[in-house]
């Protein structure tokens, strides 16, 4: 009885694969080394990869980092008086409510963002040359960050204030800024830095977007006149340089309005931004309604509606969320753009960087102005450009 | 003067941008998994942070504080220092005409050597080994023009450091490497992507019938692949030259002077504004048009033609 039993375990004792197929050996050989070829591209590959990493570590160490940490303020906020400041700070708690809310109701990538927010405050709390002030201030927006995510992952029923309040929060910041009417107005020649550059980005964003969505719309008009102005502006403004632009709005903005209108830098700036990314925009949302099937158009008509509703209950809402990963990618490239206000003199986090540069105390410490500069705008870029993909995923653009 | 420096920017920069950045979309696809992981991260990397910052860095961070001339750093024939990059150049001699002549008829032979080659391979289906002929014609014509003028085709001059110059070779300025080379990275990145997305838009089914037709793996990238994912890739690639175009008018920044820059100094001279600013504008979009043309005729030559 016995023997044969153990006959049995033995004929049913399966034989493993080679270990050169399975496991990490397998995956090691499959991925890495399947051909002489591949074999020689590896260590290729791998030479070069580790000889950049270590030449980046090497930096990272090696490099002088006090510039930094001496002008961090003037970094990230430029010449906002100090007094001030706590509207700054109000604005990023605010940022914080609402980022935490989001978390807690829709989950998904909107996790991912508040995860990198909360990892920088963190990372930003660790600084040894942060004060005192600052480290409680950034730490209890880390705490605002946590709490309001456990309260938004109760109570569902808040995600209407909290859209409303997301489309209100530039305006809601700029008039803080400028005090409400009530408090002494922070003019926009104090405004520097990063707070400048995100501004900037986000007034250009909010603006641009309804010009585009009517520049679209105009584009596929039936009335000529609409038609060819829009086609004519869409096609002028993609065919010159950003920077042209921006020379435009800084030089000759004055000479359209007169003497009557008074603008400052950073306004001429984000209307020039404005004009430029609306343009764009309105390529990308005539994509989104061209690929709109007819019937589209043809059943609500024959529901009875009229042009406009037509166009704001059927046909937009479809042709926008088509475009939406589109639309991202434009945003990362308006938000990457505004870097060009440096070249007209405003000082946005890279016009602060040249300036810092240009400074003789921090002689020769280009490299670790601009590494850091560069940083910033990744992590952002990085960002937006992850949460587009997870959107496009989510949405199933380009799956049907 | 600035009308020509923006045109040599874009002109080498679409060239090289267009190399690096096929060369990395093929490595994004790579079976190999350390090559795709390393272009992902190339890609990455440069597209998420700002052109002008990337300008700046290359200028400012790697370019400016080169050694002095006289201590230039010499890699090889190639000599850094804050004054330029000295590079070796070509030079033409009294036999180059010649050269060039014998050359181009030794490419036009062989071209039409293998179109017939190739066509008596396909008719009869006897191996006729057509690159290798064309290849070797071409190769003789080489050996020919080398017997004849005792020369090679042009003089390889390179530079060296006397006094305080250059002498020889060619001297790139930093203003022109730093703007070129942020250019052709941050584009390349951008054209990475689009060849990717060409070659993966090639339907699987297209691969896998080649495959069961017993094409070779090279071969059906020539011919079954690639002319469908040119299609694809044709339309994104032309904005991306315009935009590298467009974006060659921030050599302003690192005062490289091109039509931006001297538009800027007349501008400033003068004090007429709006004329500057024409002339900028009307020189832009006589670029963006050309450009467009000439991608528009490509274009519609690689165009599936459907019944």
């Amino acid at each position: 009885m016995d023997t044969i039993e153990t006959v049995k375990n033995k004929q049913s004792v399966t034989m493993k694969p080679p270990a050169t197929s399975q496991g990490k050996l397998g995956w090691i050989k499959e991925n890495l080394f399947s051909r002489w070829y591949h074999a020689f591209l590896t260590i290729a590959a791998a030479i070069v990869g580790g000889y950049v990493i270590v030449q980046t570590f090497q930096f990272i160490i090696a490099a002088d980092w006090s510039v930094i940490s001496a002008n961090f303020r003037l970094l990230m906020v430029g010449q906002f008086p100090i007094e001030e400041i706590w509207r700054v700070w109000a604005s990023f708690c605010l940022v914080s409510i609402l980022l935490g809310f989001s978390w807690g109701i829709w989950k998904g990538s909107i996790g991912h963002v508040a995860m990198t927010i909360g990892a920088i405050y963190v990372v930003m709390a660790c600084m040894p040359f942060v004060g005192m002030n600052t480290r409680v201030l950034v730490l209890s927006n880390l705490a605002l960050l946590g709490v309001t995510y456990i309260v938004g992952a109760k109570v569902p029923r808040v995600k209407i204030p909290v859209l409303l309040l997301w489309v209100l929060l530039i305006p809601l910041c700029i008039l803080l800024f400028n005090g409400f009417g009530i408090l002494k107005p922070v003019g926009t020649s104090f405004w520097g830095g990063f707070l400048l550059t995100i501004l900037l980005a986000s007034v250009s964003i909010i603006c641009s977007f309804p010009i585009g969505v009517l520049l679209a719309l105009g584009r596929r008009s039936k009335l000529p006149v609409i038609k060819w102005f829009c086609i004519i502006y869409i096609e002028f403004i993609r065919g010159i340089p950003l920077i042209t632009v921006l020379f435009v709005g800084q030089l000759m903005l004055p000479l359209f309005l007169g003497d009557g209108v008074q603008l400052d830098n950073v306004l001429r700036a984000m209307v020039g931004f404005t004009a430029f990314s609306a343009a764009y925009l309105a390529e990308n949302v005539r994509g989104g309604l061209q690929s709109l099937p007819r019937g589209q158009f043809e059943a609500a008509q024959a529901l009875g509606f009229n042009s406009t509703l037509m166009m704001v209950f059927i046909i937009l809402p479809q042709a926008l969320r088509a475009v939406i990963p589109a639309m991202v990618g434009q945003f990362i490239s308006i938000f990457k753009d505004t870097s060009l206000v440096a070249i007209v003199g405003l000082t946005d986090l890279l016009g602060m960087g040249k300036k810092l540069v240009a400074n003789p105390d921090f002689l020769g410490k280009q490299m670790e102005v601009f590494i850091f500069i560069a940083f910033v705008y990744f992590i952002f870029c990085y960002l937006m450009s992850h949460v587009s993909r997870r959107l496009e995923v989510s949405l199933g653009v380009g799956k049907r | 003067m600035g009308l020509l420096n923006t045109l040599r920017v874009a002109f080498f920069g679409v060239i090289l941008t267009s190399i690096i950045g096929v060369f990395v979309g093929i490595a994004r696809l790579s079976n190999n998994w350390l090559v795709t992981k390393l272009a992902g991260v190339y890609i990455e990397i440069f597209r998420n942070t700002p052109l002008l910052v990337q300008i700046f860095i290359w200028f400012f961070a790697v370019f400016l504080p080169m050694p002095r001339i006289q201590e230039a750093l010499q890699i090889g024939p190639v000599y850094f220092s804050n004054r330029g990059t000295a590079i070796p150049w070509y030079e033409t001699h009294s036999n180059t005409l010649l050269w060039v002549t014998l050359v181009i008829i030794g490419v036009i032979s062989s071209i039409i050597t293998f179109k017939i080659l190739i066509k008596k391979e396909v008719e009869t289906g006897v191996k006729k080994q057509p690159t290798l002929v064309a290849i070797s014609i071409f190769i003789i014509t080489c050996i020919v023009g080398f017997m004849i003028t005792k020369t090679g085709p042009v003089a390889i001059s390179t530079p060296s450091v006397e006094g305080r110059g250059f002498v020889g070779g060619y001297t790139l300025t930093p203003e022109f490497s730093a703007i070129l080379i942020g250019l052709v990275i941050y584009t390349s990145t951008f054209i990475a992507e689009i060849v990717r997305a060409g070659i993966m838009g090639v339907p699987k089914g297209q691969v896998e019938a080649s495959k069961a037709l017993g094409f070779k793996n090279s071969t059906s990238l020539r011919l079954i692949i690639f002319p469908q994912a040119i299609r694809i890739i044709i339309p994104p690639l032309t904005s991306q030259y315009l935009n590298l175009i467009k974006n060659s008018s921030l050599a302003v920044a690192v005062g490289y002077q091109d039509i931006v820059s001297i538009g800027g100094t007349v501008m400033n001279q003068t004090g007429r504004m709006v004329e500057g600013i024409a002339i900028m504008i009307a020189v832009y979009l006589i670029f963006s048009l050309v450009t467009s043309l000439f991608m528009n005729f490509f274009n519609k030559k690689y165009q599936l033609v459907e019944r």
